[in-house]
Parts: structure tokens; sequence; C-alpha cells
């Protein structure tokens, strides 16, 4: 009796057998790829978020807009996001209150806005910890928030997606919006970092 | 269900590794794991609470060793053999070797038979539930009290949909619970605010 089991593909190899499947059920794979490489790359960027931010920093009938129907001031901002997200919800830091964002069941945000997640922000460490920690995460993360913030945690648990506003720092008054967005990070627009 | 997905608040991964400007995507295979899995969603061949679930139902072992885009790749090609795309003895032909796949779902469930709705500034009541399907309420908040901040527009509920079965859409709610209640004595000062359908949730009294 054979008792050895069969080694397991490798992951490329794993990777090639089932996009011959969906090439054979129709399907452009290859083009497809090159779709995406582009879109992940060249377009899912955080400058799409973090012009929203800048813009609601220096008008505000935009700002409103932004914090009442999110979805409504993507599309006036002319950016998109997916079918499946129906709710933008933008969550403003205050001297009193820092939000940041996660996914602890997956890895959901708004891609199309912020960018696809970094590698942390899937990683176990970050998901598992930052809802029991996250002053501690944070922390380590290189942001010490003052023992008097309230700290707000959002897990991503449906298709609502969520993005921070940071806090317009002191001195950029005489900022256009362009230098303003150049100023927000991706960790920024995610709740761990500050500007 | 009750998988390895489920990760908030467990205790002992250690640091984040953090990195500013941290990458996405750490090889070109990561790139077509992602483009393919999203080919098949555009195409119609799942939906994405379906591609979730077949992430979570993986073994915790394989879950657990396997990267984020190995997840994503177990889940498509688990997904096409449920499907009937492929068999998995043709995929492993193809592949030349075995190839791990997920655990056959349990069974699904629809709208929560006695679900009401709620307003801003309710005090509501996670149910106590155990679910064997597919679930969007993390297990820490089972059972707790919060409090309602806002209210979404209506989705598929996932329970269903992660399961390929039709249910009426309903909204989720902005949830807001004290870090101390779901770990008492456990965790450090926090507001955690998740998204929780309607069919989760019961008036807290």
């Amino acid at each position: 009796m054979n008792t050895d089991p069969t080694p397991i593909a490798s992951i490329e190899q794993r990777l090639d057998a089932i996009q011959t499947v969906l090439h054979r059920h129709g399907m452009q794979t290859a083009e497809f790829i090159e779709t995406f490489d582009e879109l992940a790359h060249a377009h899912w960027v955080p400058a799409n978020g973090a012009g929203l931010v800048a813009r609601a920093w220096t008008d505000p009938a935009f700002k409103q807009l932004l914090m009442t129907d999110g979805m409504a001031a993507v599309r006036e901002a002319g950016l998109s996001m997916p079918v499946h997200h129906r709710h933008f919800v933008v969550l403003e830091n205050t001297a009193d209150i820092h939000n940041v964002i996660c996914c602890t069941l997956c890895s959901c945000t708004a891609f199309t806005l912020i960018g696809l997640p970094p590698d942390w922000y899937k990683d176990l460490a970050y998901r598992s910890r930052v809802v029991r920690e996250a002053r501690t995460v944070l922390h380590e993360m290189g942001l010490d928030l003052p023992a008097q913030t309230q700290i707000r945690v959002w897990d991503t648990t449906a298709d609502t997606r969520y993005m921070v506003m940071p806090q317009r720092p002191s001195g950029t008054d005489a900022m256009t919006v362009d230098q303003l967005t150049a100023l927000i990070s991706k960790d920024a627009l995610i709740g761990v970092a500050l500007i | 269900m009750d998988g390895m997905h489920d990760m908030g608040g467990k205790q002992g991964f250690g640091k984040v590794k953090h990195s500013r400007d941290a990458a996405v995507f750490h090889a070109e295979w990561e790139v077509r794991a992602n483009a393919l899995y999203s080919l098949a969603v555009k195409s119609g061949v799942f939906n994405m609470d379906e591609y979730r679930h077949a992430i979570e139902r993986m073994t915790p072992q394989h879950y657990l060793s396997a990267g984020y885009y190995e997840r994503s790749l177990t889940s498509l090609a688990t997904l096409c053999v449920e499907k009937g795309l492929v068999t998995r003895e043709e995929l492993e032909q193809l592949a030349g070797g075995a190839y791990p796949l997920a655990m056959p779902s349990a069974a699904g469930r629809s709208n929560h038979a006695n679900r009401v709705s709620f307003v801003p500034g309710d005090h509501v009541r996670v149910r106590d539930e155990h679910v064997s399907g597919h679930v969007r309420m993390p297990a820490y908040i089972r059972g707790k009290h919060g409090v309602v901040i806002s209210q979404s527009p209506a989705y598929p509920l996932a329970d269903a949909h992660g399961h390929g079965l039709h249910a009426d859409d309903e909204p989720t709610y902005d949830v807001r619970f004290e870090a101390a209640h779901l770990w008492p004595q456990g965790a450090e000062a926090a507001q955690v605010h998740v998204a929780v359908f309607e069919s989760y949730l019961e008036l807290h009294t």
C-alpha cells in the first residue's frame, strides 16, 4: 500500500491550473490580469482619498456632502467604488477623537479610494489586536496619542466602507488642494498615522 | 461559523510588522491571484460573500500557514470545483500535484424570523447565536450590548448570499461597543464600531 501523500503543487502551478480553467470557460484571463494590474497600481491610489480630504478641508460645502453622503461626494469628485459598496462613511479626527479602521474577518477596505490594503493590514497581528489594544498597537506603529484622546476602532464587517479624515496640520493655510493632498498618506487615511 | 478567520481579540500574535508605504503585493503571482478571483466575481461565477466564506472554510491549519493570496487562490479553486467548472481530479492533474481546497459548507440561513428595525440611540444586543454557515458577526460581539449610531442602505444578507441563497436585503447598523465591555478587565479603553446586520440584533432591555 502506498501511503505517501501526493506532494502539493506549487502555488504557481495551482494558479496556472485555475487560470486555465477560467480561460476554458471563456474568461479573458490574460487581458484581465493586465487590466487589474493597471487598476491596482495606477488607479486605486491613496491620492484619491487624500484628494477628497484635502478638498473637504478647504471647501465647507464639499465637506458637508462628504460627511453626510460619502457616495455622492465620491461621484461628484469623479471617483467610483465597486457596486457591492453601497455606503461610504468618513470618520473625522478631532482634538478629542482618533479613528482607526480595520477588518478583523478579512481585509475589507475602500480600496478604490485609499488603495488596496497594505500587507500589515491583512496580517493576523493587526486584525487580532487592534480592536482590543488599539493604543498599544498604534504606539508600536509609531503613533502616540495623548492619554485623553478617545480612540474609535471601526471594524469593516459589512459592505460599508470607511476612511479616516485626519486633522489638518497647522501652518497649511496657504497651501493649495494639490499641495494638501500630497501631505496625506495612506496610513493617515487608515488611521495609523497623523500628518 | 466559528472559524480561524475570526481574529478579533485573539491574543499572542506579537507586534504588527508595519512599514511606511508598505507593499500590497510581494510577487507577480499575488497580483494574478487577486485578478483571477476578481474576474470570477465579475463574470458571475460566485459573489463576494461566497468568496469570503470559502476562505473561512479552509482548515485552521491551512488558513494560518497560507499567506493572504494563497487564501484567495484556495477560495477561487474551491468555488470553481463546487460550481462545477472543473473537478478536483482535473484540477490536480492540471496543477501536477495535490491541490488543497477548503472544507465543504454547512447550510446557509435566511433573515431572522423576529427581525425588527432600529433607530440611532437604540440600545441593542447581538443575538447569542452560533451559526455554522457564513456569518458576518465577529465572535467578540456575540451576546454583547451596544448602541446604534446609524443605519446603512440595505444589502444582501451575507448569511444567505454566501451560500447562493436568496433572502431579503436588509440594512446593517453601525453599533458602538465599549472595549471594556467586550473584554472585561482584558482590553484597553476604546470604542469599537461594528457594522451589524439587522438579523443579528435584538432590542436590549
